[in-house]
C-alpha cells in the first residue's frame, strides 16, 4: 500500500515537471506581452473586441477587467495593471501627481430613454433643463405644461413619471449629472456632479444593464443609458435639445459632431468632458472613454506593448468600434493623441 | 515477556491528543477569524464613525459628492424587508413541515421534500432576475393598485400601502426574501417534527385531540428550540441577502413609510458602490455599514439565545 503512494506520488510529481518545462519552453516562444488593463464597463465590449483582433494579428494578449472607472483609476495608480480606462477624466494636477497621462479612446453618447405607451423612439422631446427638473422632482407628471409645450403633436398621459437613475458609481452617471449641473444650476447647486450623487428621487438600477432593464418594465419611467444600449434593447430614446437649440437625435453622427466641435486643442491632458458641446447638430451628452498609462512605466516593453495596441486601435479599430454602435475618435483628434503619447509617455 | 505497562496504549493517547489539538484548533481559529472580521470592519469604519459619531446612524442623507453619509436608511429597509420576509416566511414553512409529516400521503412526502430543499439550492441572482422580470410587473399590475385603492385611503394603515405602483420596492424584496428563506426553516423544521416522539403524538390523538392541537400542544413545544434556531438561520440569511434584493428593492436612499416604495439595504448599498467608492471617507462609510449590519445580526442572535433561554426558564427544557 505505501509502496503504491510513493509510486503514484512519484509519478505525479514526474508529470508535473515536465508540464512545468514545456510550458516554459511553449511561452517562451511566443514571447508575447500580456496587457492588463481595468476599468469603465461603458468601453469594455469595445476593447474586448479590439483585443481579440490585436492578438489574432500581433499575438499580444489584453486582459481587461471592467470594474468601474473609480475601480480602473485606482488600479492604476496603485501599478496593479498596465493602463486604467475612465469615463471621468482626471485632472492635469492628479495625473501629475500621481505621475500619469491620459487620452481618449472611443467616444460614446449617454441618451435618455423612456417607456410610454404610444411614444416611440425619436418622438419625445426634451430640454436640458427640463431634464434636469425632471431628475429633481420638480416635474412629477408627463403632461405638465412644460413637457407639452415642448411636444405639442403628441399625446402625454397624465401619469407620474418614475424616474430611473444608476445605483452605482459610474462615468455614465458622472457625464450625465455633469451635463446637468451645466445646464440647471437648481441641480448644480443640490445634487451635483459625480460617479454617485443623492439622487433627490427615483430607483436606481445596477449598471446600464440594470437601468435599461427598470425602464422596460417600470411604465412611465425615464432612464439614462449608453448608446449601445438603447440600440441592442430597441429602447424608445428621446430627442435633446443642445445649445444651438436644435433638437437633435442620439447617433453616430451627432456624438461625431459633438467631438468635433469640443475644444480639444486647448484642453492640457485632454482634460475635458464634452458634454454640452457646441454645434448645430451635437448630441448634448457625448461622453469620451479615457485611458491612463504612466508617463514613466517600470515594465516599458509591457507599456510599450499597450501603447502598439492603442495605436492600432485607433488607426485600425474603426469598424469595430462602429460595429458595436461605438464612435471612433475623429482623424485630427487621433493625430493629437499620437503625438500626446509620444511626447509624454517614455 | 509481559510488557510494561506504561508502553501498552500510549499511541492512542497521542493520536486522542493531536485529535483534541486539531478539532480545538478549528474551533478558535473560528473565533478568531470571527473577532479579525469584526475588528477590520471597526477599524475600516473608523474614519466614519470618527467624522459623524452618532449621527452616522441616524442620519438620513447620502450624499458622495458633499460627503455626507448616514446609515438611517439602509438599516431600515434591511430590518423591514428581513422581518416582513420572516413574517411571511415561518407561517409557510411551518406550514410545509406539518405538511410533510402528518398530513401529505407517504408517496407524496420525498418529492414534494426535494421540491422545497431544490428552492435552497437556486442561486439567489435568478432570484432575483426572476423576482424583476416576472414578480415585480405582476405586483405592479395587479397587487399594488388593488392595495393601492383598497387600503390606500384608509386612516392609519394607508400610509404603508400608498405609492405608485413600479412593482419594485419594500414589499417586492420582502415577499423574494420570504421565498427565499422558506426553504431553509421548512428543512430545519420538518427534520424536528419527525423527530417528535410518536407515543406522545399518539396520546395526544387518544384525549381526542385535533391536528392543530397536537401541532400547537405537543410538537410546537417540544420543537421550541430547534424552530426558533431555524427561525433566526432564515433571518440570518435575509439580512446579508444581496443580489436578489438589490434586482427588486430599487436602490433608492430615500426613508419612506410605505411599503410600496423603493429603499435600499445594507448589502446592496455596499454591493452596488463599494469600486467606485473613490474618497477615504466614502470608502470607511461603506465599512462602517458592514460593521453596524454586523451589530445587526449579533443583537437579532443575542436576542434569539435570550428569548431562548427565557421561554426555557418558564415552560421547561425539553432538550
Amino acid at each position: 500500500m505505501k509502496l503504491f503512494f510513493a509510486a503514484a506520488g512519484a509519478a505525479l510529481l514526474l508529470a508535473a515537471c515536465h508540464n512545468n518545462n514545456s510550458q516554459n519552453a511553449a511561452s517562451g516562444q511566443s514571447a508575447a506581452a500580456q496587457i492588463t488593463g481595468a476599468g469603465s464597463t461603458f468601453v469594455y465590449p469595445v476593447l474586448s473586441a479590439w483585443s481579440a483582433d490585436f492578438a489574432r494579428q500581433s499575438g499580444a494578449q489584453v486582459n481587461y477587467q471592467s470594474i468601474g472607472s473609480g475601480g480602473g483609476i485606482s488600479q492604476i495608480k496603485a501599478g496593479t495593471v498596465d493602463f486604467g480606462a475612465s469615463d471621468q477624466p482626471l485632472d492635469p494636477k492628479e495625473l501629475a501627481d500621481a505621475g500619469l497621462a491620459q487620452f481618449p479612446i472611443v467616444i460614446g453618447g449617454v441618451v435618455p430613454v423612456v417607456n410610454i405607451t404610444g411614444i416611440d423612439a425619436g418622438k419625445l422631446r426634451l430640454a436640458g433643463p427640463v431634464l434636469a427638473d425632471i431628475y429633481a422632482g420638480k416635474i412629477t407628471s408627463w403632461n405638465d405644461p412644460v413637457i407639452t409645450r415642448l411636444n405639442p403633436g403628441l399625446s402625454l398621459p397624465g401619469a407620474k413619471i418614475a424616474v430611473v437613475h444608476r445605483s452605482d458609481g459610474s462615468g455614465t452617471s458622472f457625464n450625465f449629472t455633469h451635463y446637468l449641473s451645466q445646464v440647471s444650476s437648481a441641480w448644480k447647486s443640490g445634487p451635483g456632479e459625480g460617479k454617485t450623487v443623492a439622487w433627490p428621487t427615483g430607483v436606481g438600477g445596477k449598471g446600464n444593464e440594470g437601468v435599461a432593464g427598470y425602464v422596460q418594465q417600470i411604465p412611465n419611467s425615464i432612464g439614462y443609458v449608453e448608446y449601445a444600449y438603447v440600440l441592442q434593447n430597441h429602447m424608445a430614446y428621446t430627442l435633446l435639445q443642445n445649445s444651438a437649440g436644435n433638437f437633435v437625435a442620439p447617433s453616430a453622427a451627432s456624438f461625431q459632431a459633438a467631438a468635433a466641435s469640443a475644444d480639444w486643442k486647448n484642453a492640457r491632458d485632454f482634460f475635458l468632458v464634452m458634454t454640452n458641446a457646441p454645434g448645430a447638430n451635437a448630441f448634448p451628452i457625448t461622453a469620451t472613454t479615457f485611458i491612463l498609462m504612466h508617463r514613466q512605466p517600470k515594465d516599458k516593453s509591457r507599456s510599450d506593448a499597450a501603447l502598439n495596441f492603442f495605436r492600432w486601435a485607433l488607426e485600425k479599430g474603426q469598424p469595430q468600434a462602429k460595429k458595436l454602435d461605438y464612435v471612433p475618435l475623429p482623424a485630427d483628434l487621433v493625430s493629437q493623441v499620437e503625438s500626446y503619447i509620444g511626447a509624454t509617455i517614455k | 515477556m509481559i510488557s510494561p505497562p506504561h508502553s501498552a496504549p500510549n499511541n492512542g493517547a497521542g493520536g486522542d491528543r493531536l485529535f483534541r489539538l486539531v478539532t480545538a484548533g478549528a474551533a478558535w481559529l473560528v473565533l478568531i477569524i470571527l473577532g479579525a472580521a469584526a475588528a477590520s470592519m471597526a477599524w475600516g469604519g473608523r474614519l466614519a464613525f470618527e467624522t459623524f459619531g452618532w449621527r452616522f446612524i441616524t442620519g438620513r442623507d447620502w450624499d458622495a459628492v458633499a460627503g455626507s453619509f448616514g446609515a438611517l436608511v439602509p438599516i431600515y429597509g434591511t430590518i423591514v424587508t428581513s422581518l416582513l420576509a420572516l413574517l411571511i416566511a415561518v407561517p409557510v414553512s411551518i406550514g410545509i413541515a406539518l405538511f410533510l409529516t402528518d398530513i401529505a400521503p407517504r408517496r407524496l412526502r420525498a418529492p414534494v421534500g426535494m421540491a422545497i430543499e431544490l428552492l435552497a439550492a437556486i442561486p439567489s441572482i435568478i432570484y432575483g432576475m426572476w423576482g424583476l422580470f416576472v414578480f415585480a410587473p405582476f405586483m405592479a399590475t395587479h397587487v399594488e393598485p388593488w392595495l393601492n385603492d383598497k387600503l390606500g385611503p384608509l386612516p392609519f394603515i394607508g400610509t404603508f400601502f400608498s405609492g405608485p405602483p413600479i412593482g419594485i420596492g419594500l414589499l417586492t424584496a420582502s415577499v423574494v426574501l420570504g421565498i427565499m428563506i422558506i426553504p431553509f426553516i421548512s428543512a430545519v423544521a420538518r427534520d424536528v417534527f419527525n423527530a417528535v416522539p410518536a407515543p406522545l403524538k399518539e396520546a395526544a390523538v387518544a384525549l381526542g385531540s385535533t391536528r392543530w392541537e397536537i401541532l400547537s400542544q405537543v410538537t410546537l413545544p417540544y420543537t421550541r428550540s430547534a424552530i426558533i434556531g431555524a427561525v433566526f438561520l432564515g433571518l440570518g440569511r435575509a439580512l446579508g441577502e444581496t443580489m436578489a434584493v438589490t434586482f427588486v428593492l430599487g436602490n433608492a436612499h430615500d426613508l419612506s413609510a410605505s411599503l410600496l416604495m423603493p429603499s435600499n439595504s445594507i448589502a446592496a448599498a455596499i454591493a452596488n458602490e463599494f469600486t467606485e467608492a473613490d474618497t477615504d471617507l466614502y470608502r470607511s462609510s461603506l465599512i462602517a455599514l458592514a460593521f453596524l449590519l454586523f451589530v445587526v445580526t449579533f443583537i437579532v442572535l443575542a436576542a434569539a439565545r435570550l428569548m431562548l433561554a427565557r421561554i426555557g426558564r418558564i415552560h421547561g427544557r425539553t432538550h
